[in-house]
């Protein structure tokens, strides 16, 4: 599962741009994880802060 | 917004503003809607920008010039700095703008020529009829509305989600997005009329670290690093504090500027029926620098330019629009856009002992105009053994 840290992400959509998915969608400084997420971490790769992790399913 | 226009244009930045005020200089009725509540607000951007290039589009107003650039520094990895001035200044020195109010006079520019502008409006769905995009459903405030158009313009920046809603994988590779952060700074100590560019696999992986005046003391400083080098405890951010550290202890930071840059080829194909693509939505950034506000103003212009064409054709198909992406990619902009390509896909395999090399190189060469084109010839030129390893790039120049 994809986890937004918002108390650390600057919503500058650099994520969205490489979701092989399109599971990414950002309004105004909401970021939103949509259905289609395969938790494959790229967009955790490349958050320029660090506001993105890939928690294991409990 | 009027449920029907002729253009109807997907996000307000410089691409988007160019593709509206010339539709409507042109006489089409448009529309534009931009999901943030300000244009160009927060900024994404290092607001560097060619003189040449501006120009082609409009006079500098002092109002948006943050400083005057007519020198541009390289400092290699072992330190050596490289100073390219003013008797060899060409389409790279230019000008520091202020983006916020850059892009708002782009917008407003738009406005008075007619075009139709709604702020906090998110496009959330393109409107497909038999495959061709005919409109887009907005919302604003929770109020949601059909508008149709008969070509609709993305230009929705680095998300580009919209043309990904109508069937265009518009994905950017991980190794070719750089990702960036960067300070706008006081208190330092700058050379307030040369760009600098730190250049070494420490300092910035496949990428580099940019300190860009803003006016006296003042600059942006900023990194981007290629996102395949980016994880935990080496990202951006932890790059940016590190050079910070060193270089400007005591600067204070007055605001924080993220963002994604692309450095991959453009999409393969930039309209589809009813559709046309621009500006970083397209992916037409510069592979080698990461700018993207002239090539987004280029092509947001050509779009609106084929699509009046279109329109008054009565076909607004694919092949019909096509002249925009045939156009863009054989104009200058696009053999740039390969070239630059090639040469940074070169030169992100470089060590630092080679970026070394070639700085120190350069530094000799006797330059009568500063591009990176100017440079990769002269270097060529000048040193013998660089240009086997500089053959692939050789037949592109
Ligand atoms: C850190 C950084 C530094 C940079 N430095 C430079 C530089 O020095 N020089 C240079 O030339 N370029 C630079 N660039 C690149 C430059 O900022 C972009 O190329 C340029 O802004 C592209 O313009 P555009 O109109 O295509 O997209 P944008 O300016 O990104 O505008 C797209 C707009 O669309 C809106 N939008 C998105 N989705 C929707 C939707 N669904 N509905 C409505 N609106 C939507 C967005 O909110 C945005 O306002 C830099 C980029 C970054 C990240």
């Amino acid at each position: 599962m994809l986890v937004i840290r918002r108390e650390i992400c600057g919503y500058c959509g650099c994520c969205v741009s490489v979701c092989p998915r399109g599971a990414l969608e950002l309004i105004d400084a909401y970021l939103s994880v949509e259905g289609e997420c395969s938790s494959c971490g790229i967009c955790a790769r490349a958050c320029p802060l660090g506001a993105l992790e890939v928690a294991d399913e409990a | 917004m009027r449920p029907e226009y002729d253009l109807l244009v997907i996000g307000g930045g410089p691409g988007g503003a160019l593709a509206a005020s010339t539709a409507a200089e042109a006489g089409l009725s448009v529309g534009l809607v931009e999901k943030r509540p300000a244009i160009g607000v927060p900024i994404r951007c290092a607001e560097g920008v060619g003189r040449d290039l501006l120009e082609e589009f409009m006079d500098p107003d002092p109002a948006w010039i943050s400083a005057e650039i007519d020198r541009a520094v390289i400092v290699a990895p072992d330190g050596y700095r490289m100073s390219l001035e003013p008797s060899m200044a060409g389409s790279e020195v230019g000008y520091v703008i202020d983006r916020k109010r850059f892009d708002r006079e782009l917008v407003m520019r738009a406005g008075e020529a007619g075009a139709d502008i709604q702020v906090k409006t998110r496009a959330i769905l393109p409107i497909m009829e038999n495959g061709t995009v005919c409109g887009a459903r907005i919302e604003q405030n929770g109020h949601v509305q059909d508008v149709r158009a008969r070509v609709v313009v993305a230009a929705d920046g680095i998300e580009s989600k919209f043309s990904r809603w109508c069937g265009v994988d518009t994905t950017v590779p991980l190794a070719e997005i750089e990702t960036c952060v960067q300070y706008l700074m006081t208190g330092i100590d700058i050379d307030e009329a040369a760009t600098v560019f730190h250049l070494g696999n420490e300092i910035a992986p496949e990428g580099y670290v940019w300190v860009f005046p803003k006016g006296p003391r003042t600059a942006n400083v900023g990194i981007g690093i290629s996102g395949r080098k980016s994880r935990d405890g080496h990202r951006p951010i932890d790059y940016l504090n590190r050079f910070v550290r060193s270089n400007f202890p005591d600067g204070r930071v007055v605001e924080w500027i993220m963002g994604g840059v692309s450095v991959c080829p453009p999409l393969e194909k930039t309209v589809a029926d009813g559709l046309m693509i621009v500006g970083d939505a397209a992916r037409v950034s510069d592979p080698i620098t990461g700018g993207g506000i002239y090539n987004a103003m280029f092509t947001g212009r050509l779009a609106a330019q084929v699509a009046a064409d279109a329109i008054a054709k009565g076909d607004v198909s694919a092949g019909a629009l096509m002249p925009y992406d045939s156009g863009w990619r054989t104009s200058k902009l696009g053999s740039a856009l390969r070239r630059n390509y090639r040469i940074k896909e070169y030169f992100i395999r470089l060590t630092d002992e080679k970026l070394n090399r070639l700085v120190h190189s350069i530094s000799r060469l006797d330059l009568a105009k500063f591009s990176t084109l100017e440079i990769i010839k002269e270097l060529i030129r000048h040193d013998p053994g660089l240009l086997l390893e500089l053959k692939a790039i050789r037949e592109l120049l």
